[in-house]
């Protein structure tokens, strides 16, 4: 447990220290979702009914973009070898990486992304539950792009190749996501989409680090 | 009997002898199901004679799935005994996988006008397998990415291991969500429930396509062996000069 603790404190830390890797994230959000009424037209009404669609697409490519540096960086510098070798436990080891990535990513997004929901004009139901879906939605984000990030690791144009192979893979996040809010929009109960959320969060937890885990020893042979 | 046939001679012979009759017997399975199909079957009551496109539209769905679940167990096994075959079997498997899904959403989608008055619904089936289908592209560029041919087919067999858990998704999503797509009508708990008369043709396209899928699977295998094979003396040769 304790490496695994140490290992988040770590790469916490290096965020924190290049904080321009997070800030860059954040910016990508909020510029991308600006685009949006200047695309779609400043109609209050459209950007309501489309609001947490784009929210939700906008936050799943933020993620997508900060994949590389999950594990590109320790590859580089061979820390990621150090860490393969040393640790009995490697997808404990994936599972406490995906956690670092999704607090300087994911937790950043959800708490930006009210401020953008009153830009899009969202409607005051709505704001909770796209809180609460993004943060149960973007821990499966960051284990699914770990699997695609440890798989392409070495691959002429991994950037592109990564967001080919986990983007097909989140749609259900999307969908779910997406739906939740949609409901409390609504009027509806928006549990049923919460607990798929939470059904694939579940399936994604032990699942994804060991794939993930067997993707970077395959990487490291 | 895995190991026994993991030997790439082996497995040459036995392809070399298999090959032909799989082209044969898929012809005439094809041959057969496409006449009874066509032109011997009755029309649909409701459908009239656009329900044909189910002898093709059917079977290529179910290859869809079939090729994918080789695909996976292919993969398994060369992570697991590090069988080279295996590599080039999962390999060779992605782009045949990728034709007969496109198969079946093309024709999907021309059946999906006349029926439903559309050409595509996001419902549960149809995006699942346009999932099946990007997950099939996505294996197709992630073996072909790395300088190194073995690197790439293992990142490949890890991402169809992944890709696997949408086959239940796609089998059941009739099933578990309320789609515009019709629930199972010959796989299902109570027998077939179609009448012979279309069973028949359907079926024996079905064992056509499966046909097709290892002979045009033994035909790519045995031009990667080959191909290696090449590569090999023609390194061997470099050496010696």
């Amino acid at each position: 447990m304790m490496p695994a603790l140490e290992l988040i404190r770590r790469d916490l830390r290096l965020a924190w220290r290049q904080g321009t890797d997070v800030a860059m994230v954040i910016a990508f959000f909020v510029l991308t979702v600006v685009l949006f009424p200047f695309g779609v037209g400043p109609e209050p009404n459209i950007l309501a009914r489309i609001g947490p669609g784009i929210l939700w697409v906008t936050a799943l490519l933020a993620a997508m973009l900060s994949l590389d540096r999950l594990f590109q960086a320790d590859h580089d510098d061979g820390s990621l070898e150090q860490l393969v070798l040393s640790s009995p436990a490697l997808p404990a080891m994936v599972l406490a990486k995906c956690l670092a990535h999704w607090l300087t990513t994911g937790l950043p997004l959800a708490v930006v992304a009210p401020i953008l929901a009153i830009l899009l004009n969202l409607g005051a139901d709505g704001f909770v539950v796209l809180v609460g879906s993004l943060l149960l939605g973007t821990p499966v984000l960051s284990l699914l792009g770990a699997v695609g990030a440890a798989l392409t690791l070495g691959a002429r144009r991994a950037g592109v190749l990564v967001a080919l192979l986990v983007l097909p893979l989140t749609i259900p996040v999307l969908i779910f996501g997406v739906g939740a809010i949609d409901a409390a929009l609504a009027d509806l109960s928006s549990r049923p989409h919460f607990l798929l959320l939470g059904a694939l969060l579940a399936a994604a937890l032990p699942l994804c680090p060991w794939a993930a885990a067997a993707a970077l020893r395959q990487a490291l042979e | 009997m895995l190991h026994r046939f993991a030997n790439p001679t082996r497995f040459l012979r036995v392809a070399a002898a298999l090959q032909p009759w799989c082209v044969g017997l898929s012809l005439a399975c094809l041959a057969g199901g496409l006449y009874l199909g066509l032109l011997r079957s009755p029309a649909d009551y409701q459908q009239g004679d656009t329900v044909r496109i189910m002898y093709v539209h059917v079977p290529s769905a179910w290859m869809a799935l079939f090729v994918y679940a080789n695909m996976a167990i292919a993969s398994a096994v060369a992570l697991i005994w590090k069988h080279p075959l295996a590599d080039i079997l999962a390999k060779n498997c992605a782009p045949l996988g990728a034709g007969f899904t496109l198969i079946a959403l093309a024709t999907g989608s021309l059946w999906g006008k006349p029926m439903w008055g559309t050409w595509w619904v996001w419902d549960a089936r149809l995006t699942s397998v346009l999932i099946l289908f990007f997950l099939y592209l996505g294996h197709m560029a992630l073996v072909n990415a790395f300088d190194d041919p073995s690197r790439g087919a293992r990142a490949g067999a890890v991402l169809a291991l992944v890709g696997s858990v949408n086959l239940p998704i796609i089998k059941f999503s009739v099933d578990w969500w309320n789609t515009l797509h019709q629930p199972a009508s010959v796989l299902r708990i109570g027998g077939p429930a179609i009448h012979s008369a279309m069973l028949t043709p359907l079926l024996m396209m079905g064992v056509a396509f499966t046909l097709l899928f290892v002979a045009l699977l033994l035909v790519n295998v045995r031009a990667e062996i080959a191909e290696r094979k090449l590569r090999g003396l023609r390194l061997a040769r470099a050496a010696e000069v």
